[in-house]
């Protein structure tokens, strides 16, 4: 156990944990931020992306030692209620089927446009390919992400 | 037990929020944002709402909700299915809330969420809720203003009397309303006159789904809850022998670990109560991050299973199923499955005299067709949250059918069903594996043993590994020509493990004077279930890559071929028990035809690939585009033409179609399980290929056939039919066929063996 200090969704916190926790878990049971999903714990999928520092990065392999005097960025702090370009566009094309993933996806999309705030759609696809939707919603990703962009 | 969600308990939100408003003010967090419109988030507390039917709560200030009675894994059923309430109570669709039912199937109905029954399902019962609260609104006006109740008419949540010029909203008549006996005799609306289903509308949860709100089961947390995973055997065909948990009892955080069998011996399965393992090994801790930990320290010796007799009930009654002993490796089951292949097999249906046909024919094309085991893989792991007591349970997860495991939960915890309570939650996809609760009863017994509010997680390893998959099918199609290439017999031989896939009556029977269905099994103890079109799934890889290399062989455009096939069983039908409607089933491919543009001159540079199918009442039909990127088949367009009656939510019925497709190519090209000794090789994404975001199509038309036919099932019938127009555009783009699943297994095998 260690005491980490955490900024969170421009917030500190501090929480007492083993240093090698994913920050996954400690988002989720320590924190109770859970719109960051658990999908696989081996960076396969995507469904835990956050941003560290303004980039996306896969919660469940990350050490929350690691994590340490970094901007970390959830869904909970993406907008106070929804109000992302991202989030507006994903609600705009109704993206969502079961949802679990979608977090996760906006997260990784919101990344990409504030690198690359207006992608190709190869560059959209590559960005997006680390994240699995079992749905298959990815067309409707895709739109959102161009809406986003101002591209429709 | 307290529940203290991080910000969603509605009851308590709603009773924190009269105090933060100091009054009438109320923001209702879980409740106004279901709706479009910023006016409905003022009103009266929740104790004044009046009950009209068993789906609807108008209160006197007239907020009107709408429950939703069904499991909603996303299927979207928590828009569609109110949208028919709303449609036949009249109301303003953007100022009713949705809220999730109870689980209560005496006031809800069936409420489960499988076999694209959803909306079928509750179409008619949902429709006549509408109307009766309506009807009863009317009364209630009518006397009122001591008016005929025939001049009384409604529009948007209002009620009118014209001459007198009177007008009141439903709220002010909700309460008298609610005395009211429910009506017999509903008149229904004409489907002509609907404006509220075949409008589209957004996901009532979508701003919850985008903002990351707790929906899913994972997201809730009790006082005292303890975290609980379950150590299962590491391969089919083996049971827990002995363990040592002494290290893994030190690790931080961890509170129990034991041995825990689920079913006692004898115990009579209901038709959904399938369990792969049934001696189980119980790690319980603090937070999910520890418990994963100490579960790395278990030492557990693990024994084959002998050959073990189930007894099962359901719906086909009660029967004794034989579990073989043994560690299955796929190379050996498709031996098997080859060697079965060639044996007598059940009959299943027989026209006319195909043997004869056969004997007799002039040419005869014979192609075998093979799937593997698939995993669900749904997005949120299986999991589910219980508090057992001696007195009574409470259970809140995911499940597509709470009230198919509640008698079981009763039995086994020995508690009457009226002392169950099951919450249900939104699903992270559910595909059919939710339909099996094994993971409740789980839940529910170690709750009981460590006597806490417990959440069972599987991790992703022990859900792709825990079985319940699609089965491997395998199946013979021949088709006999005569000298002038008519067809005149046609027979399916189909098997699987453990069960056969063939549909006996369904097209091309009826459409051919000599046909032959059969099927045979072999009993593994591989555990199967249902997957997003069971059965068909399969059927419809084969059967459509099978008419498509037939009409070749004819020299024929091969949704012509189709066509004529189906205009015979149309006009002069083989048999009698024939379960599809040629006429739909044609309309499907005709509307394809035209959408896809199949005979345009401009398509050539694709390589163009067509299947149809029907299951779950429903028509599908698609024309897969493939080119050529990076020197690897890409499916670049997809047109699907679908008929499912009256569509309810035609944007999110696209997004349906949409998926299916994306699903069909995903699980066509990539998915699989491979076994060795009774392990699977799979247990994670970086072994088990999903489709990603650049392998999707760039566009996916789909198209609806207009209709006023009661609406069939959406969530499964255009799945099947992807897996046959990729095996078809494979050809025209590889050059060669596709008879084993998944695809890119024989993509990627250079050597020529066609």
């Amino acid at each position: 156990m260690a005491t980490i200090n955490l900024t969170i969704n421009g917030k500190k916190q501090t929480v007492d944990v083993d240093p090698k926790t994913p920050v996954l878990w400690v988002l989720r049971e320590h924190l109770r931020l859970v719109g960051t999903k658990y999908g696989c714990g081996i960076a396969q999928c995507g469904a835990c992306t956050i941003h560290v520092n303004g980039t996306a990065v896969r919660s469940c392999s990350l050490p929350v030692s690691a994590a340490q005097n970094k901007e970390i960025t959830t869904i909970e702090g993406l907008s106070e209620n929804g109000e992302h370009p991202v989030q507006k566009a994903w609600l705009e094309h109704d993206v969502a089927q079961c949802g679990y993933c979608q977090t996760g996806q906006i997260m990784s999309a919101a990344a990409l446009l504030k690198s690359n705030p207006n992608p190709t759609d190869a560059q959209i696809e590559t960005a997006m390919s680390g994240n699995i939707c079992r749905c298959g919603t990815y067309l409707r990703i895709r739109e959102a992400i161009k809406e986003a962009a101002g591209q429709k | 037990m307290e529940k203290i969600n991080t910000s969603q308990s509605r009851r308590s939100f709603l009773k924190s929020s009269v105090l933060a408003s100091g009054g009438l003010m109320i923001s209702f967090s879980g409740l106004a944002k279901y709706t479009l419109d910023d006016t409905v988030s003022e009103t009266l507390p929740a104790e004044q709402w009046n009950e009209l039917t068993g789906y609807i709560k108008i209160t006197s200030d007239n907020l009107i909700q709408i429950l939703n009675p069904n499991p909603e894994f996303g299927q979207n059923v928590m828009t569609s299915l109110p949208m028919i309430v709303a449609e036949e109570l009249d109301v303003d669709w953007k100022k009713v809330i949705v809220e999730m039912g109870p689980h209560d199937n005496t006031k809800l109905g069936p409420q489960f969420t499988g076999g694209s029954n959803s909306v079928r399902m509750y179409w008619k019962p949902l429709r006549e809720a509408g109307a009766a609260a309506r009807q009863m609104l009317r009364d209630a006006a009518a006397q009122t203003w001591s008016v005929p109740v025939e001049e009384v008419t409604t529009k948007a949540g209002m009620l009118y009397h014209e001459k007198s010029g009177k007008s009141g909203k439903y709220g002010d008549f909700a309460s008298k309303a609610a005395a009211n006996p429910i009506p017999k005799g509903i008149k229904l609306k004409d489907v002509k006159s609907f404006n509220v289903v075949g409008n589209s509308s957004k996901n009532v949860e979508g701003l919850k789904i985008v903002t990351g709100k707790p929906l899913f089961a994972l997201d809730h947390f009790y006082e005292g809850m303890l975290i609980a995973m379950i150590e299962h055997p590491p391969a089919f065909g083996k049971k827990l022998k002995s363990f040592d948990a002494a290290e893994a009892l030190k690790m931080p955080g961890i509170k129990d670990v034991f041995a825990l069998k689920l079913y006692p011996d004898g115990f009579e399965q209901a038709g959904f109560d399938t369990r792969t393992f049934n001696d189980l090994l119980v790690v319980v801790g603090n937070t999910t991050w520890e418990v994963m930990n100490a579960r790395k320290k278990l030492k557990a010796t693990w024994e084959p299973i002998g050959e073990t007799k189930e007894t099962i009930g359901g719906f086909r009654g009660k029967t004794e199923v034989v579990i073989p002993a043994g560690l299955e490796s796929t190379s050996t089951q498709l031996e098997k499955m080859a060697e079965y292949a060639k044996k007598p097999a059940q009959e299943l249906r027989k026209d006319g005299d195909p043997e004869t046909a056969f004997a007799n024919a002039a040419q005869i094309l014979e192609r075998t067709y093979t799937a593997p085991f698939l995993a669900h893989n749904c997005m949120e792991p299986m999991n589910f949250i219980a508090h057992v007591t001696d007195e009574k349970a409470l259970l809140v997860g995911p499940h597509q059918a709470p009230g198919w495991i509640e008698p079981t939960l009763a039995k086994i915890l020995n508690l009457s069903a009226d002392k169950i309570e099951i919450q249900m939650t939104r699903m992270g996809g559910g595909f059919g594996l939710r339909a099996y609760g094994h993971y409740l009863v789980e839940a529910a017994l170690i709750s009981r043993k460590v006597k806490a509010p417990v959440k069972l997680v599987y991790s992703r390893e022990d859900d792709m590994t825990y079985g319940i998959y699609r089965p491997m099918y395998t199946a013979t199609y021949r088709a006999a020509l005569d000298t002038n290439k008519n067809l005149i017999a046609f027979h399916v031989k189909g098997g699987g493990i453990p069960e056969h896939p063939v549909h006996a009556n369904r097209f091309p029977a009826g459409a051919v004077d000599n046909y032959l269905a059969e099927g045979w099994t072999i009993p593994s103890n591989i555990t199967i279930g249902a997957f997003r079109a069971p059965r068909s799934n399969f059927n419809a890889a084969a059967e459509q890559s099978f008419l498509d290399e037939l009409a070749e062989l004819m020299g024929k455009d091969p949704i012509d071929l189709r066509l004529e096939l189906l205009k015979r069983a149309k006009e002069n039908p083989v048999g009698k028990n024939n379960d599809y409607d040629a006429g739909r089933y044609a309309g499907v491919l005709t509307l394809l035809k035209e959408k896809s543009g199949w005979n345009n001159p401009e398509n050539k540079k694709y390589n163009r690939g067509v299947a149809a199918y029907f299951c779950h009442a429903s028509y599908a039909a698609h024309v897969v585009d493939i080119v050529t990127k990076n020197g690897q088949p890409y499916v670049e367009r997809v047109f699907s033409a679908v008929d499912c009656g009256v569509v309810i939510n035609p944007d999110a019925a696209i997004n349906m179609v949409q998926g299916a497709v994306v699903d069909g190519i995903g699980n066509a090209f990539y998915g699989g399980l491979v076994h060795k000794e009774g392990v699977s090789e799979q247990n994670n994404f970086n072994r088990y290929r999903m489709i990603r975001n650049r392998e999707a199509p760039q566009k996916i038309d789909v198209y609806f056939v207009e209709s006023e036919i009661d609406p069939t099932g959406l969530g499964e019938p255009p799945f099947p039919p992807v897996f046959g127009a990729v095996a078809n555009a494979l050809y025209k783009n590889t050059g060669k066929r596709f008879y084993n699943q998944p695809f890119i297994n024989d993509l990627n095998d250079k050597s020529d063996k066609s």
